[in-house]
């Protein structure tokens, strides 16, 4: 299948990449660390080696989705790559499609490397992992989501924009994206029926990124509801169709002058 | 091909399918959305703060934006009480460690001590019914901000309704009295609060005042209550005296205020500041109407 | 049923210009080609002709602004057709960090070939075109040459009927030139189709059955080679040792053109019935004669003629205001 040539194309150029290890290097370290950090204050050492380790999964993971993603589609255009491949049977959602899921599959690799130097240092803390220990990877796989939706992100923006101004703005989505609920209620304060009906759309426009945080919960050893599970990959899905579509609509558009 | 102006690759049809079948997407993220929210229950956002040792574990985060990130907590902690109260819940578990985040964050907010003052102290379901907790974060706002006079205010407001401890409330009103800018009433408060202790013309003045600078609509509307409550206690106390005259001179007690105006007593059956007629319960004393919308338990 | 490898139906492809998209640009301007299967089809054109455009809107790189075009009876949006035609755009860009062998793999891939079918082609075609000692060599150390012919050779992978090549010589050296010149002769004699556009006439001259002169974007003229050469007046040219300077001035009285250099001068005799009298002058001399050819008419002229008209009617035009 085209699409799968192209994905695993794509995944074989970003793991060639340095800036993933260094990125990778760095989170591993901050796993570390937190080993260390945590026997400084007794009876919390789980607690923050736990928060400190997904936060870098999440932090890291975030800054790998961006450095890669932005170069996703742009890299190929400005070095006139793309002439070569478009010329070929490949349409050019097959095209995108493909960018897509190579670099899902890169992140998913890197995350699974973090994940497990993840538990490596809580093994190496507890002496011990047990069942419940299966918990965090739950919280991982929700990082992996919204993962997917900041690479999804990247790409559309990739598709318009210079590397530069993609991670710019890419970033500030993320940030704003965690901050939708406050953002909603800054609104409904505002004694203003026009900004709280704004505020309403924006809500549900803008990537709900707290919706996936659940970090602080199962670092207190609290349980994953259910019904989180299926809405967040719910979300997570149609989120990321959303955004594939208006990669492929505005890159179907696109000339190589 | 089309020979419009701009070259489209695909025909405009399908491009427009395309458009609303994301459009529909993105509709359909409205009830997975919502729903999420329903069953996290509104407190996702701010159950966190349990969690937190301190505000000042998030100061570095904010990257130098501290005061943005205060005025976030602020509204979330306004957000969460209203919520809380909407639901007439009894428990504010999170107001406090809220409060303190926002205050950590920026020491300087007044009206977060204010809010915190009045709701952290005010007994449930109106308030978290933490009176210490309230001084605590006072104290705490005087030393962030020593000129802040209003701040001794609120201090000697709690001793004085809370804790009714009225020598602790005139020492407070005293020092607040001697910041600079301070109203000359602070003065006059400390004597009379120092000399008859809890009074209801000492209760409405200082509810007044609350709710004359209220800053915030949640304050305003509690202090009212409360004023509304202070002119109920005072009428029935009025009445209550109408009725023992009544009863000492028929000789007999008083089955209902209707015989009152039938007497001549009064003129009309009375109403309270809600509006519902004042009634005579079972062991003969003024109360109010079961369908009243006051609350009495505002006075404890 | 003869298939026309490629038509272009009015092809017009314009560009918007300035802050506020007010000025247009036209590239290419209703360009009507025939080409038919098994020809060399050359497009000529200076820089800037329009040449480029022509072929990205071939594939779709850059879409028309009105007019059509059909490969192999297909619509342009077919990618169907793409299984059987290739494109080596000019300076082409590959993905420098895979090696030559990994990189026709990928581009075989593409194409949906298995992996036993992926290996011979790869195989083949790296032989085929000498690229067997860098065969794992990452192609960011590739030089300009060998990326040519790795251009080839990945256009070559799925064996297409049309191949598109936009300036295939260009920035070769002559050993590359005619590596890539043989390449297009084998693909002749296998009856296979080859359109390719270039500003270099000579490439043309040795190769096309057929060219289309492009200027402005316009077509200026098309037809085949050898009509084209033979078309105007015939000049001879006599290429003598030694002459004496009374057969200099006799036949100076001639000659279009007079040229020495050393010991050989060359003259250019127009017109077929002087070839007589100047071989009769020579003779009774008896000057050393070299060689006498006759002076095809070449490409060049018949290009500076029909960009020269070109050039005038754009700037009467541009003199009226008209663009």
């Amino acid at each position: 299948m085209r699409v799968a040539t192209i994905a695993f194309h794509t995944f074989k150029e970003s793991v060639r990449q340095k800036v993933l290890y260094n990125l990778m290097a760095f989170a591993l370290l901050l796993i570390g660390a937190a080993i260390l950090v945590g026997s400084i204050s007794v009876g919390v050492e789980q607690i923050i080696l736990i928060t400190l380790g997904l936060t870098s999964i999440s932090v890291f993971g975030l800054l790998i989705s961006i450095f890669i993603g932005i170069d996703l589609v742009s890299k190929e255009i400005e070095r006139r790559t793309i002439y070569n491949i478009l010329s070929k049977p490949v349409s050019r959602p097959e095209f995108i499609l493909g960018k897509y899921l190579g670099l899902l599959l890169t992140l998913l690799v890197n995350t699974a490397v973090m994940t497990a130097g993840f538990y490596g240092a809580l093994f190496y803390q507890k002496h011990a992992l047990g069942l419940g220990d299966f918990v965090f990877l739950g919280a991982v796989y929700f990082i992996l989501l919204q993962l997917a939706i900041v690479v999804g992100i990247a790409l559309v923006f990739s598709c318009i924009s210079t590397p530069v101004l993609s991670a710019v703005y890419t970033f500030c989505l993320y940030v704003i994206g965690n901050f939708t609920p406050d953002l909603r209620a800054f609104g409904q304060e505002a004694h203003s029926a026009l900004l709280g009906t704004v505020s309403d759309i924006l809500y549900y426009l803008l990537p709900n990124f707290g919706n996936f945080n659940v970090i602080s919960q199962v670092a207190h050893a609290q349980k994953i509801p259910g019904y989180l599970w299926v809405g967040n990959s719910l979300y997570a899905l149609l989120y990321m169709t959303i955004l594939l579509g208006m990669a492929v609509l505005v890159f179907e558009e696109r000339e190589f002058r | 091909m089309t020979s419009s102006r701009t070259p489209l690759s695909q025909p405009r049809l399908r491009r427009r399918l395309c458009w609303l079948l994301l459009l529909l997407c993105l509709l359909g993220l409205i009830p997975i959305q919502r729903s999420i929210d329903l069953r996290t229950g509104s407190d996702r956002g701010v159950a966190e703060v349990l969690f937190l040792p301190s505000g000042k574990f998030l100061r570095p985060l904010c990257l130098g934006y501290e005061g943005l990130f205060a005025e976030i907590y602020w509204t979330r902690v306004v957000q969460y009480f209203g919520r809380k109260r909407l639901a007439n819940s009894t428990e504010f578990k999170l107001l406090g460690p809220l409060l303190q985040i926002t205050t950590d964050l920026d020491p300087h907010l007044p009206i977060a001590y204010h809010f915190g003052s009045i709701f952290l102290a005010e007994k449930p379901p109106r308030g978290a019914g933490q009176p210490l907790e309230a001084l605590a974060l006072l104290y705490r706002g005087i030393v962030a901000n020593p000129d802040h006079w209003r701040l001794w205010e609120d201090v000697g407001f709690i001793y004085y309704w809370d804790l009714k401890d009225y020598a602790a409330a005139a020492r407070a009103f005293q020092t607040g009295s001697e910041r600079p800018g301070a109203m000359q009433w602070m003065r006059a408060m400390a004597a009379k609060v120092a000399a008859q202790g809890g009074q209801l013309a000492t209760s409405r003045f200082l509810w007044s005042e609350i709710a004359r600078q209220a800053a915030n609509e949640q304050i305003r509307k509690n202090a009212q209550d409360h004023l509304i409550a202070l002119d109920a206690e005072e009428e029935m106390t009025k009445l209550g005296e109408l009725v023992a005259l009544y009863n000492s001179r028929q000789g007999r007690p008083a089955r209902s205020l209707q015989a009152l105006v039938v007497a001549g007593y009064l003129r009309a059956l009375p109403r309270d500041p809600s509006g519902a007629p004042y009634i005579l319960d079972a062991g003969g004393r003024v109360s109010l109407n079961p369908r009243s919308s006051i609350d009495l338990n505002l006075m404890q | 049923m003869i298939m026309l490898a490629l038509e272009t139906i009015d092809l017009t492809k314009e560009y918007r210009l300035g802050f506020w998209r007010n000025r247009a640009k036209r590239a290419l301007d209703r360009l009507n080609l025939r080409v038919e299967a098994g020809e060399v089809f050359g497009l000529l054109g200076p820089n800037g002709a329009g040449k480029t455009s022509t072929l990205k809107l071939l594939f779709r790189l850059i879409f028309p602004t009105s007019g059509s075009a059909r490969i192999l009876g297909k619509q342009l949006d077919d990618i169907s057709v793409r299984f059987r035609v290739a494109y080596l755009p000019e300076n082409p860009a590959f993905y420098e960090h895979l090696t030559a062998q990994e990189f026709l793999n990928y581009v075989a891939s593409l194409f949906g070939l298995s992996a036993v079918e992926r290996r011979r082609r790869v195989g083949e075609l790296i032989d085929q075109l000498g690229l067997f000692a860098s065969r794992n060599v990452p192609l960011r150390r590739f030089s300009k040459g060998m990326i040519q012919r790795l251009g080839i050779a990945q256009a070559l992978i799925n064996d297409p009927d049309v191949l598109f090549l936009d300036e295939p010589m260009s920035g070769l050296d002559p050993l590359g030139r005619r590596e890539v010149r043989e390449v297009i002769l084998r693909l002749k004699e296998r009856q296979k189709t080859v359109f390719f556009s270039t500003h270099i006439l000579a490439d043309a001259e040795t190769l096309c059955d057929r060219v289309a002169v492009l200027h402005h974007g316009r077509l200026q003229g098309c037809g085949e080679l050898n009509s084209i050469l033979c078309l105007g007046v015939s000049t001879t040219e006599f290429v003598l040792e030694g002459p004496s300077p009374e057969v200099m001035t006799e036949l100076a009285a001639y000659a279009s053109s007079v040229i020495r250099t050393g010991e050989r001068v060359r003259f250019e005799i127009p017109e077929e019935s002087n070839i007589q009298v100047a071989l009769e002058i020579i003779l009774r001399r008896k000057t050393k004669l070299i060689s006498v050819n006759p002076v095809k008419r070449s490409l060049e002229d018949y290009f500076l003629q029909k960009v020269g008209a070109s050039e005038a009617s754009q700037e009467t035009a541009s003199a009226y205001g008209w663009s």
